[in-house]
This record gives structure tokens, C-alpha cells and sequence, in this order.
């Protein structure tokens, strides 16, 4: 059986700039994986390419076997694609934008009654379905747009940054949605700043300039981080920022209020090093741990190393 | 005077027709902190922090930036104020001299303090020989550091921020942050707004609303000290999506949520403790199963739910 997404040597040049450089990656049925990486890395352009909403300069995207410049219609019949910018029409009513993306889409009259609903329902937007698009709330419109997303029953999914903006609760549930869309076996390729998202995904791959620089589990990827990371409380958390980061075998050192969180090549010799400069520093009053690196740290180390 | 607060507010109200935007707001904000505003899209946040800068007049109540009031003097404000968002803060089809000259002459700073504070600001922004790019082609991570120094040209004390690092990646946060800190210990004072819970941590002290109102106000810990609602319990396990759809609805349960890739269980207070947790989960390979302090997203759920989006 093909790969729901089989991306080979995809590339893509604006001018003199290679916004995708040769990716290879392949996204298996009913997956979801995550896209990281830091801004202008190359993941919406992906996405684009993926969809057919743009032409690669060189390689092939391929969705379920089919190829994305030899097919692009069946490829669009196959995919939804939700854009970063808020994709909807303001003041057509919840109800006006999916009738108007089920047209689009050239979802049957029939189909679309039982389609909608089951959106609305999913997305628990029945109560506001005569509500202007742009009166909605920022969690609302998300689900909005992912249910005209899903009109025309995509397999393949592909969000781009849905949650940027949303607030904890809406983001929540919003991924409540994505995982009862992966009961079904959508295969769902996500793009996110959120690392605690990327960690409840089954595979993650870091973009950094436009190639792809590691891709597994979130627990793989954790495990692939060479080094690790110490806590550092002190009450002088500012001064000791400045301390600690001089310190040789130190990657990033980043505050959190009342603690500084160090990630280092090797936390054993970075311990005893940062003891001593704090103390010859005149920090009396302080206590270093280790502690469990996280995605965030991967991630910060992956994009430092590559520069 | 100087010992007055940064910012203060007092039973702001603001309606637009029958909608309670903010709803008998007060809260204070003291020289030289950061403090966080956090609350649900729709919440409030943007409406009051556009009241503070003296650009929407108050339904009713009052508001004063360093003893300046937003309703009898709202361009005594705003030369107080440094305003920043995410959403817009740059021309994009204009350099980034163009940007800075731009703010400079709205704050109508004078022409020998242009050129000192311009060398300020593309120094803060790490621009130096790119004075001349437009600023759409520059990272959003550089963009940021920008629109911040363009917010500072005028050397307020006072700097507001509605969502700078929405949609940022982790790197630049964390650089966006450290300037954020370097620019309180300069002196200035900061409100920031944020969805992003772990920001919220960096600050000295947060103010949670919802629908209009206060609901919480404190420091990072003694926000996530005072969650009474129950007892979190976090999980890790295989296939945790269904092991949140099994554990939710059972009695004692009172909230299941995803919590990067574990579980947070709130449980009542003589609801199912941890060995009977294990046992509902049989077959879930259980890796973790702990009782832990509530974290920020935890409280800030805890007080927001029950909304519509």
C-alpha cells in the first residue's frame, strides 16, 4: 500500500531563494505527524506543494501513490488543506462558508446536509450556524475552518499552525477534534510552534532550511538529544543568565522567573563549572538539578547546531 | 508621585451596545515589573489594553498610566506608552529605516534624537547593514525585535504588548523573552498578553480574565498554589488519546485533558486515587502515574471553562 504522503527530492526556488531543498518524507496512513521548525524553515511551502496549490521546482509530492504534477485534481480531491491566514468569508454566516466550500468542493446537495451537520456537531457549532464568520471567536473560527477543511471528506489533512493565536481551552479542544479525525484514519500533517503539540503526535520531523534534519517519535527524538539539560534556582535569576551562558560546553541558557533552564552538552562538567562561576560571581544562594529535557530542547538544539 | 503604580486601573467598564466587553476591571501594574494578561480569545484583553492607550474611550470607570488618565489626557498617554502586537506593528513595503523614521516622526521625536535612538534601534534589532531591507523579507524572529525597538523609540516607560510572539517559533521566543527581560532591567515596565503558557511563567506577576472580568490575579506560583478544584494526577501511557476518552465520564473524574503527550487528570476529592487509576488503564502500559502541582494551562482552564469557542 502507497504512503499517504510520499514526498521524494521535493524542491521549490523562489527566485534565488530554495524555499524546499531536496525533502524526502514519508507520512504513513491514518498518521499524524508533526512539522517543526523555525519561521520561514520551508513548512508552508511544503504544504502548498503537497496540496497542489503550487508547482515544485524539482521532485515529486505523491498523496496516496498518485503524483501531485501529474494528477493535481485527484490530488485535491484527496486533500485538506487549512492555511495559516484565516481562510473564511467574514461575513458569510457559519452556514453560508461550508455550503459555499461544499460548492467548491463539488459536494453533492445531499451529502452536504448530513456532511454539515455531522461538522457542526463535531465541531459543536450548531447553536451559531447564522453567525457571521467574523463574529465568531478566535477557537471558533479554527473549527470553522477545519470543518469546511473536511466538507468534502479528505484522507489526507494537512493544517497549517491551527492553533496560532487560539487560547488553552480552545486549543484543547481542537485536538480533541484532530484525534477523533484519526479514529477514522485520516492521516492528519500538522505544522506547529507548540511543542507540547508536537509531543502528542506520533512522529515529528524538523524542517530547517527547507530540508528535513530528523524526523521520529517524540520519545526517538528526546533519546537522539545529545546532552542534557540542568535547572538553576536563584533569586538573582537575571544577573546569573549572564554567568551561566559564558560558561564553555553551555548551548542556551533561558529564564523562567525564578530559574534558569541550561541546556548543555554534557550536564555533568557544565554542573560543576556553573557552581563555581556562580559562587566566584558572588550567587550565594543557590540550587542546581537536573531535569528532563523536553521537544523544546530538541528543537532549540537542532536549530542552534544548523545555524 | 513616584511611588504610584505604573499602570492603574479602576472599575473599568467598557459596552459596546448590549455586549460587556470589560466588565468593572481593576487591577494595578507596578514600575519595573512584567506583568502578564492572560485570558481566552474574546475575553477582554484587547479592548482594555486599547483603553490604556487612550485610543477607546471607557464606558465608565478610570484608568492612569504613571499618574496620567486616559480619559482627560489620552496624548499625555501616549507619550508614556510603547504599543506593540503581533498582528501589525510594520510596513512590510517599507525599509527598515523607513519603519524607524516612520515611528519617530509619530512620536515626533526631535531630529538630533532621531539619529541616537535609530542607532538604538537597529542595534537592539541586530540590523546593522541591513538598514536598508524591507522589513516583509526579514524572519519573523527579526521582524519582532523590530517592531520592539520601534515601540521603544521614544523611550517610554511603559510598554504594551498584545501577543508579540503569537505564531513565533520556539528559538526566537526565547530570544524575544530575554529582551523582554533586558528591557525591565532597564526600568521600563511591562504588560505582555499570551496565549502561551509557558511565557506566562517568565512573568513577575499575572492577571487572568475572563469574560470581562478579573478572575485571578497573583504570581505564577501563587496562581498554580491556589488551584483548589481537585487533585491533577498526570499520566504518561501508551495510546493516551483513548486512555482520555476511557477515564473521562467515570465518577470522581471532574476533567481528562492532553498534556503534551500525557494526560492531566483533575479527581475530586474522594475520587479514584492513583492504584485504581492504574487499573482502568490496564493494557495502556503506564510509564508515569504521579500526583503533581497544577501548571499554568491547568489553572488557566480551571478558571475559563464553561466558554463557547
Amino acid at each position: 500500500m502507497s504512503e499517504a504522503v510520499d514526498l521524494r527530492g521535493l524542491t521549490k526556488d523562489f527566485g534565488d531563494l530554495r524555499a524546499v531543498d531536496g525533502l524526502d518524507l514519508r507520512v504513513h496512513r491514518g498518521e499524524m505527524f508533526a512539522l517543526v521548525g523555525p519561521d520561514g524553515a520551508g513548512k508552508t511551502t511544503c504544504m502548498r506543494l503537497i496540496c497542489g496549490a503550487m508547482l515544485p521546482t524539482d521532485g515529486e509530492a505523491f498523496v496516496e501513490g498518485v503524483g501531485v504534477t501529474e494528477d493535481p485534481e485527484r490530488v485535491k480531491r484527496m486533500v485538506g488543506y487549512m492555511s495559516q491566514r484565516f481562510s473564511l468569508y467574514g461575513e458569510l454566516s457559519v452556514a453560508e462558508n461550508l455550503r459555499f466550500f461544499s460548492d467548491l468542493r463539488g459536494v453533492k446537495s445531499k451529502e452536504r446536509l448530513q456532511r454539515a451537520g455531522e461538522l457542526l456537531s463535531m465541531t459543536r457549532l450548531q447553536e451559531f450556524t447564522a453567525r457571521r464568520a467574523e463574529q465568531l471567536s478566535g477557537g471558533m473560527k479554527q473549527k470553522l475552518a477545519l470543518a469546511c477543511t473536511l466538507i468534502h471528506v479528505p484522507r489526507v489533512l494537512l493544517l497549517d499552525e491551527p492553533t496560532t493565536g487560539v487560547d488553552p481551552v480552545s486549543r484543547r479542544e481542537f485536538w480533541r477534534i484532530l484525534h477523533n479525525l484519526k479514529k477514522n484514519d485520516v492521516t492528519i500533517l500538522v505544522s506547529t510552534p507548540y511543542m507540547d503539540e508536537a509531543e502528542r503526535c506520533d512522529r515529528v520531523g524538523f524542517v530547517h532550511h527547507g530540508k528535513l534534519i530528523d524526523v521520529g517519535t517524540p520519545d526517538e527524538l528526546l533519546d537522539g538529544l545529545a546532552g542534557g539539560v540542568l535547572r538553576v534556582y536563584t533569586p538573582r535569576a537575571f544577573a546569573a543568565q549572564k554567568v551561566l551562558g559564558g560558561i564553555a560546553g553551555v548551548e542556551s541558557v533561558q529564564m523562567f522567573g525564578d530559574r534558569l533552564h541550561l541546556l548543555c552538552g554534557d550536564p555533568g562538567t557544565v554542573r560543576t563549572a556553573a557552581v563555581s562561576a556562580l559562587e566566584n560571581a558572588g550567587h550565594g544562594d543557590f540550587k542546581i538539578e537536573t531535569a528532563a529535557p523536553t521537544l523544546e530542547d530538541v528543537f532549540v538544539s537542532l536549530t542552534s547546531h544548523q545555524g | 508621585m513616584s511611588h504610584s503604580p505604573a499602570i492603574k486601573v479602576d472599575r473599568l467598564n467598557k459596552r459596546f451596545g448590549d455586549f460587556v466587553a470589560v466588565d468593572d476591571v481593576s487591577f494595578e501594574v507596578p514600575r519595573g515589573r512584567i506583568v502578564g494578561f492572560l485570558g481566552p480569545n474574546g475575553a477582554g484583553k484587547s479592548t482594555t489594553i486599547r483603553m490604556l492607550c487612550g485610543i477607546l474611550p471607557p464606558t465608565s470607570g478610570s484608568a492612569t498610566v504613571r499618574g496620567v488618565d486616559v480619559v482627560k489626557n489620552p496624548e499625555g498617554v501616549k507619550q508614556q506608552l510603547g504599543y506593540m502586537s503581533q498582528k501589525f506593528s510594520l510596513y512590510e513595503d517599507l525599509t527598515v529605516v523607513q519603519n524607524i523614521n516612520f515611528y519617530a516622526g509619530v512620536y515626533r521625536l526631535e531630529r538630533e534624537m532621531l539619529v541616537a535612538r535609530r542607532e538604538w534601534v537597529i542595534e537592539l534589532a541586530g540590523l546593522s547593514g541591513k538598514e536598508h531591507m524591507l522589513a516583509g523579507n526579514l524572519s519573523v524572529g527579526v521582524r519582532q525585535r523590530l517592531a520592539l525597538g520601534c515601540a521603544l523609540i521614544h523611550q517610554p516607560p511603559i510598554l504594551l504588548l498584545d501577543e508579540p510572539t503569537s505564531g513565533v517559533d520556539p528559538t526566537s521566543r526565547r530570544s524575544f523573552w530575554d529582551l523582554i527581560h533586558s528591557v525591565a532591567q532597564e526600568g521600563h515596565t511591562v504588560l505582555v498578553t499570551t496565549h502561551y503558557m509557558d511565557e506566562a511563567e517568565y512573568c513577575d506577576s499575572l492577571v487572568l480574565i475572563n469574560r470581562g472580568r478579573i478572575v485571578a490575579e497573583g504570581t505564577p506560583e501563587e496562581l498554580k498554589g491556589s488551584s483548589a478544584r481537585g487533585k491533577i494526577v498526570e499520566i504518561r501511557c501508551r495510546r493516551s488519546w483513548e486512555a482520555a476518552d476511557l477515564l473521562e465520564n467515570r465518577p470522581g473524574v471532574k476533567d481528562v485533558a492532553l498534556f503534551g503527550a500525557g494526560l492531566h487528570v483533575v479527581v475530586d476529592n474522594g475520587g479514584p486515587g492513583e492504584e485504581e487509576i492504574r487499573r482502568m488503564l490496564e493494557g495502556f502500559d503506564v510509564t508515569r502515574i504521579a500526583s503533581v502541582k497544577a501548571s499554568l494551562e491547568d489553572v488557566f482552564v480551571a478558571l475559563t471553562r464553561g466558554e463557547d469557542g
